[in-house]
């Protein structure tokens, strides 16, 4: 009888979708204490190098700064999207949103290399004898601005491996519309690449 | 009980677009107001529209609005301590100089 009650249960599937959103909130958390520091050191460097920050910023471009904020804005959105679609029960929807985002993390990406190999050509990139030759405020900045968008950047990488694994996912149906905690944890992480670069682009590229 | 608070509002595509399009107003709005020279008020401008930013993208992309009251306090939370930690430091800095 008890052997019978307790095979009941196991066959139940044990999950608690509450308790995976506030896991994946305490991860955000420490992405949030990695990159709060980094934008403390900026904040005490730029207090101390004001006038350097401003000049070392204009060699970086606005405009592909400005494409690739409105690229993930607009990856975020369908991120989001595609959750609603699958939550509605539109699998085919969810699958074209979600690889629209995938598409759109790529373009970030490509933006990023031709604006790295630029800035590469100009002989700016860590360790470069023009680099060095450049006033240290200077040095900082750029040294404050490869490693913190590229560290965002191999957040964007991780952000498209679990979203190519996403739609694995979906696609096979092992989330689907009752089951669909971990395509909206990933996309936790994704609006979290998200509010990062947002704060990224004006501390790097609009400075006076 | 939980399932009911968290799980059963679907958020409409329309919400999302216009959530979209205030944030893309909101990048302009940056871009334009860095071409003008404000001077000290710049950084609190541009910080200022960041945050907005970030508010709207946590609070609906990112469900805060919708889910379970608890999350809104672990984030606030969260973001408190975060801006403890760089609002103490960063005066600090600032004042031994």
């Amino acid at each position: 009888m008890n052997q019978i009650a307790e095979a009941t249960v196991n066959t139940h599937v044990h999950r608690d979708d509450v308790g995976a959103k506030i896991g994946m909130w305490l991860f955000l958390f420490t992405e949030l204490i990695l990159f709060g520091g980094m934008f403390l050191a900026y904040a005490v460097y730029r207090f101390t190098y004001r006038d350097f920050f401003a000049l070392a910023s204009k060699e970086l471009d606005v405009f592909v700064g400005l494409i690739n904020t409105l690229v993930l804005l607009t990856s975020s959105l369908t991120m989001a999207m595609s959750i609603t679609a699958l939550r509605k029960g539109d699998k085919k929807l969810s699958l074209v949103f979600l690889g629209t985002t995938i598409l759109f993390a790529f373009l970030f990406l490509v933006n990023k290399y031709f604006e790295w190999s630029a800035k590469f050509e100009h002989g700016l990139f860590p360790g470069s004898n023009e680099l060095l030759s450049l006033p240290r405020g200077e040095i900082i900045y750029f040294g404050l601005y490869y490693v913190m968008t590229g560290l965002h950047a191999l957040h964007v990488i991780i952000g498209i491996v679990i979203l190519v694994f996403m739609f694995v996912f979906v696609l096979k149906d092992k989330v689907n519309q009752d089951y669909y905690i971990m395509l909206e944890n990933s996309g936790l992480y994704w609006h979290l690449v998200d509010i990062i670069w947002i704060f990224l682009f004006p501390l790097f590229y609009l400075i006076h | 009980m939980e399932k009911k608070n968290s799980h059963n509002h679907i958020v409409g595509y329309g919400t999302y677009i216009f959530v979209w399009l205030t944030l893309v107003a909101l990048t302009a709005l940056t871009v334009t107001a860095a071409s003008f020279d404000l001077g000290n008020f710049s950084i609190v401008v541009a910080l200022g529209i960041a945050s907005i930013k970030g508010l709207l993208v946590l609070l609906v992309f990112m469900h805060l609005k919708f889910d379970d009251k608890m999350f809104r306090i672990f984030v606030f939370v969260a973001f408190l301590t975060l801006t403890i930690f760089l609002v103490l430091t960063f005066s600090d800095y600032s004042f031994i100089r």
